[in-house]
């Protein structure tokens, strides 16, 4: 260990720790507190009612086809934003960023109005008898929304770097491009896609603002878990919101060490060269 | 980037005529109605009932209200994070210490928590069934249901925002220069506004910038807190919703149209700053990606 000679540390972890500490530790842990005085059989019977796992089910399943849409489309629209030159290109490149800029409730009612049944999408899509608003299918598109540029900015980067000798050896070597792609490309670009989508798919199981415009919010049937915990409070149901709100925790932090796990073991890989 | 050289180099994956148009028509197109419709109806929607309506709604009390209230959470929650932000990076990226890995990790809670557990956990923390709710009550401060609550829940939300963009910039710039400075006999905060600012500045803006668009969109965790008393405790996103609900859409919708207005202003103001390298270093999430 070297010897520091920088000033500062002090304070400046000081502020740090006591800002987390106050801010984000506090709260979470008085949460997890009220939750546990539950006691294990009233927890159990909260959180495994039949509406709070109707909820998980359509927050899960909703969420991975979002996820899975946009493992394509983000792809598609990082390879080409990376690959291609075309008109507008930046314009596309800047726009990817809206679902992040734009407020969730914002984006919850104009998602909405473009697909109810007399919307410029949902008229034409209530002609072929598919229903978006007020169905899961209506969830899956708000999250699709909100997390589609998690996809393309951790892709993005990785693309760029790509060394293209690697490519033009096995062109050399006489591979299609089809199995260049899925035997040179895709591995390299594997970690940050998997990255991407874990990012996308904790954004999705958490996400309130865009969705509750467009789910219908019927408990059983388009009634998403954090849309759940929000009636409990207003029932004046604290405790099952504790104990509801305790099992998004606890998924938000299974996904925040699945990421962190991805990156420890791409930093490993790139010390190994 | 800096190997793309057009003109002469060989065709790479993926650059068939063919392909290569499909592809960009199949992600404009979806592009387009995924990403640029919501943005353009907004507009539509606004002025669906006429100039007057638009006018009407902006012009009402309580829509400048809202307007006022977000500005205020943004002028208390953006340059308290902008604080804790440099501090956190100063100490992470000029020091070396235990626990320093799982700081980082604690730091960037926040992005992964659902803005309504986190106004849920506000609410068992300084709410009559929390833990200092009754002791707070009986002294007549309130927090929750009121603006400290808001702008609480709104400063959980973005905590990480300016920390997030300057600790990777500042890890790869080393320590050199401040410890030449300091060696020199310049003092902490000497060293930290001649030398450290001037590098990070852009990547600074970036953050503040992204944190500020956050704070005023943030409607989740405000919801929780607030109690939606309108006129009082409402912020532009709860307004809208308020609107909405109220089957007011064209009003709802020009209220949504000055967030949607800061949203892309954010985006410009994004693009600009990028020109001007913040927002490039990242966190290696891949073997490809540099970490120098």
């Amino acid at each position: 260990m070297r010897r520091n000679v920088l000033p500062g540390l002090r304070l400046s972890l000081g502020v740090t720790l006591l800002y987390v500490s106050l801010i984000v530790v506090l709260p979470l842990a008085a949460l997890v507190f009220k939750a546990a005085s539950l006691g294990p059989a009233d927890y159990w019977q909260i959180v495994s009612s039949s509406r709070a796992l109707a909820s998980y089910r359509v927050t899960v399943l909703a969420a991975l086809a979002a996820t899975f849409f946009n493992l394509f489309f983000g792809l598609a629209l990082a390879w080409v934003l990376v690959r291609y030159r075309f008109p507008g290109k930046r314009i596309v490149d800047a726009m990817v960023d809206l679902p992040f800029a734009l407020p969730t409730a914002v984006a919850g009612i104009s998602l909405t109005a473009l697909f109810t049944t007399n919307g410029v999408f949902g008229s034409i899509l209530g002609d072929f008898g598919i229903k978006v608003a007020y169905t899961p299918l209506g969830i899956m598109i708000a999250m699709c929304f909100t997390s589609l540029p998690f996809i393309v900015r951790t892709v993005q980067p990785v693309l760029e770097d790509l060394d293209p000798s690697l490519e033009e050896a096995a062109q050399s070597l006489g591979g299609s491009d089809w199995a260049i792609f899925r035997k040179v490309i895709l591995p390299l670009l594997t970690p940050a896609l998997l990255a991407g989508v874990s990012l996308s798919f904790a954004r999705s199981l958490g996400e309130f603002g865009a969705i509750i415009f467009i789910a219908g919010n019927q408990p059983m049937s388009t009634e998403i878990t954090a849309l759940l915990i929000f009636i409990r409070l207003e029932e004046y149901d604290y405790q099952a919101a504790a104990a509801i709100a305790s099992v998004l925790l606890l998924a938000a932090f299974l996904m925040l060490g699945f990421t962190n796990w991805l990156q420890a073991r791409a930093l490993r890989y790139t010390a190994r060269g | 980037m800096g190997t793309m050289r057009t003109g002469r180099t060989p065709p790479r994956v993926g650059d068939g005529p063919f392909f290569r148009r499909i592809l960009i028509g199949i992600v404009l197109i979806l592009g387009a109605f995924l990403i640029l419709a919501p943005l353009l109806i907004i507009g539509v929607e606004a002025f669906a009932k006429g100039w007057q309506v638009y006018r009407d709604t902006i012009l009402h009390p309580d829509t400048r209200h809202a307007i006022m209230l977000t500005v205020l959470t943004a002028l208390v929650a953006v340059p308290v994070n902008t604080a804790f932000g440099i501090a956190a990076a100063w100490a992470v990226t000029k020091f070396d210490f235990r626990g320093k890995a799982f700081l980082l990790v604690v730091i960037e809670i926040p992005f992964s928590v659902s803005p309504i557990v986190a106004g849920v956990a506000y609410l068992f923390v300084y709410g009559l069934q929390g833990l200092f709710g009754p002791t707070l009550d009986a002294y007549g401060i309130k927090i929750l249901f009121a603006i400290p609550g808001i702008i609480l829940a709104s400063m959980f939300v973005t905590a990480p925002f300016v920390a997030r963009e300057l600790i990777p910039l500042m890890q790869s710039q080393g320590r050199d220069l401040e410890e030449a400075a300091t060696s020199l006999g310049a003092s902490g905060w000497r060293t930290f506004f001649s030398v450290t600012l001037p590098n990070i500045k852009w990547a600074l803006l970036y953050g503040v910038v992204l944190c500020n668009a956050r704070v005023m969109g943030e409607f989740g965790a405000v919801s929780v807190v607030s109690g939606n008393i309108r006129g009082q405790t409402n912020t532009l996103p709860l307004h809208i919703e308020l609107l909405y609900h109220d089957y007011q859409a064209a009003g709802a919708f020009a209220s949504a149209s000055i967030l949607a207005l800061i949203a892309v202003f954010t985006i410009i103001a994004k693009v600009a700053l990028e020109r001007r390298g913040a927002g490039r270093v990242r966190p290696a999430v891949n073997p490809a990606e540099k970490t120098a």
